[in-house]
């Protein structure tokens, strides 16, 4: 890699610049109200956790670089300069206090779509030589190895063996021809293997051709987590190249928040051109066999359920409806939290923030603001469908003794499979 | 210029020029600024298309969501009240009405004069109002910078102004109108310069954030 120094954090932020951020930039009246909408101010109550503020490395370079006012200003020496100092005390507001839930995009009354300006600005952070260690280390791990865990192909296999015994059920590697691909995150793998499990009865059942590949198995993307388009458009590449490889029609992104908006969103636009099969994340597929007849499930959950919905999924990629469609087929009392769908709230682990050492007792802070939301409900347990949430709820109700299981919703749906 | 009567031939001629001038080129300039730079490609299969959900969030951002109103009360109603007033003393005060015909060869029926005094004067301690949360609240007084308190000193000039020359307390009457045209001519000059701008540029702000989340299948 070559030197990473202002003058390339600089450039990137540059690149960054586009419409929306000049009209950001310009409309922003300092009122403050994203404040309110971020759970790691709220929960702090520490000011320098303002959304806006965290972005202000690349408001300094839009003012004084795409603005005729702040070009003048800027040779007359008047403009505030972004420098390596600035940018140091700014890693940790860009990086540990920011999950990119989307939240303050959502509030914000002149429109500033903050986060979408925090994903750029971290850009700008990678290039300067301003990226938590931890992000680092997981993107190096991701480049070198495929994931950002340094799991390998082997240690899925181990999982795979496990799975067919137990289902009696063949997991489909490398199969050519079938309708989906499906991809893992190294954490579920890791934490979560129930959901292979899961995903394996379900397909059968449903009659769902599918695969995975041992070209790629990892969904996660760290490159986006730490902002840097080269290593987050190569590892979207080596999916794609999966994809096309098998032929598969569809690919499907797993109980992960940020893969999904990566795959979904990000992906297309790193590689430069529309993929030539479709994405969909296990939520919404398990929804379209639901309403195709094909996911038939028998009985229910009768404990009190509550949902936690990834920002990910539901604020930034609209799957907010399917997964209450498929938590009322098997459980008969759910209940959700007050402010759910697009207005949740994060668990604040998101974002690369639970990749970032550093960054644990912030992230535990932020998760108050979810547990102050739980309590409010009292739910005997919580369903969720993102791995790096469910770690985070529960690491977050162990540490304030509430005992509250939580599940992945695929696996509770495998639960109540029809038995053939 | 000691004679009020010059101050105030002055105020509506050559500085009104003036001011409609920079105000003009400088808007442009803003705009142009941004739609110059305008956006890459998307590649991502949307959900839905940009320009209904972009339209919809410039209408429905102005409605704070519920837990953003439990959440910031202060700065909902208190913004709300000041933003309508300053409309409604603007827009729907007789006298201006007359200016906008002069200009425009149009206009609107107005309000009552007691009504648009009563509104000023509730415009005016909503902007004090206003003053004391950013000099007070912790994160304004984290993000505020100069301009801030540039915009809020001539906004609230304009509108106390107004409100002074309307209730004959600074004589004579050419020298309170003419300070009343000149700090509303001062307004416009700063206008594209300071985030005065959002009054054009939240709409487009509003249609991208709407646009970005629309094409996704958020209504945001």
């Amino acid at each position: 890699m070559s030197e990473l120094t202002l003058e390339r954090g600089l450039a990137a932020l540059r690149a960054e610049v586009d419409g929306p951020v000049a009209a950001f930039f310009s409309s922003c009246v300092h009122c403050g109200i994203c404040a309110t909408a971020c759970p790691f101010y709220v929960e702090t109550g520490d000011p320098k956790y303002t959304p806006i503020l965290k972005v202000e490395p690349l408001r300094r370079v839009w003012s004084s670089e795409f603005t005729l006012w702040g070009r003048l200003m800027s040779t007359l020496g008047l403009t505030k300069k972004v420098t390596d100092e600035m940018l140091a005390e700014w890693e940790e507001l860009v990086y540990d206090s920011c999950s990119m839930c989307g939240r303050c995009s959502l509030v914000c009354p002149v429109g500033n779509d903050i986060q979408a300006m925090v994903r750029k600005t971290r850009e700008g952070m990678v290039a300067s030589g301003h990226a938590p260690e931890g992000l680092i280390a997981a993107s190096v791990r991701a480049v070198q190895t495929g994931s950002p865990m340094g799991l390998q192909w082997k240690t899925l296999q181990v999982q795979i063996e496990h799975v067919q015994s137990s289902t009696g059920l063949e997991v489909p590697v490398d199969k050519q021809g079938v309708d989906y691909l499906a991809m893992l995150s190294s954490m579920e793998v890791i934490n979560f293997p129930e959901y292979l499990e899961a995903i394996t009865k379900i397909f059968h059942r449903a009659g769902v051709t599918w695969t995975l590949s041992t070209e790629c198995f990892e969904a996660t993307n760290a490159g986006i987590q730490i902002g840097n388009k080269d290593v987050a458009a190569l590892l979207v590449q080596r999916i794609v190249d999966a994809a096309v490889k098998l032929g598969v029609k569809t690919v499907i992104s797993p109980e992960c928040g940020h893969a999904f908006t990566a795959i979904r969103w990000e992906g297309p636009n790193l590689i430069g051109k529309p993929y030539p099969f479709e994405v969909v994340h296990i939520i919404e597929l398990l929804d379209q066999l639901r309403a195709s007849g094909r996911l038939k499930t028998e009985g229910k959950e009768s404990d009190r359920l509550s949902m936690h919905d990834p920002c990910n999924l539901a604020r930034k990629s609209g799957v907010i409806d399917q997964q209450r469609n498929l938590v009322n087929l098997v459980a008969e009392n759910f209940v959700d939290l007050k402010e759910h769908g697009k207005f949740q709230w994060c668990c604040g682990a998101g974002g690369g923030v639970s990749s970032n050492e550093r960054a644990d007792a912030i992230k535990m802070a932020a998760f108050k603001r979810k547990k102050a939301q739980i309590e409010e409900v009292s739910p005997e347990r919580m369903v969720t469908m993102c791995a790096t949430c469910r770690t985070q709820l529960e690491e977050g109700l162990e540490e304030f003794n509430m005992d509250i299981p939580v599940v992945g919703l695929t696996e509770m749906i495998a639960d109540h499979l029809v038995e053939k | 210029m000691n004679d009020p009567m010059d101050f105030l031939l002055w105020t509506k001629g050559p500085a009104f020029e003036w001011a409609v001038a920079i105000f003009a080129f400088g808007l442009l300039v803003r705009v142009l600024e941004i739609f110059i730079i305008g956006r890459r490609p998307n590649f991502a299969e949307p959900r839905a298309g940009e320009w209904g959900p972009g339209l919809r969030t410039v209408l429905t951002r102005s409605i704070a969501d519920g837990g953003t109103f439990q959440r910031a009360p202060f700065n909902v109603v208190v913004g709300w009240i000041w933003h309508i007033g300053f409309l409604i003393a603007l827009l729907l005060f007789i006298p201006h009405l007359e200016l906008i015909k002069s200009l425009f060869g149009f206009a609107w029926p107005g309000l009552p004069n007691p009504i648009v005094d009563l509104v000023t004067a509730v415009t005016l301690v909503a902007l004090v109002a206003t003053l004391v949360h950013r000099l007070t609240h912790p994160v304004k007084k984290r993000i505020s910078t100069f301009e801030d308190f540039l915009v809020w000193g001539i906004t609230f000039l304009v509108v106390l102004t107004g409100y002074l020359a309307y209730h004959r307390l600074i004589n004579p009457y050419p020298l309170a109108l003419g300070l009343h045209i000149l700090s509303a001519e001062i307004f416009l000059i700063l206008l594209p310069f300071t985030k005065l701008t959002h009054i054009f540029t939240a709409v487009i702000a509003r249609w991208y954030n709407g646009a970005s989340f629309g094409r996704r299948g958020v209504a945001s």
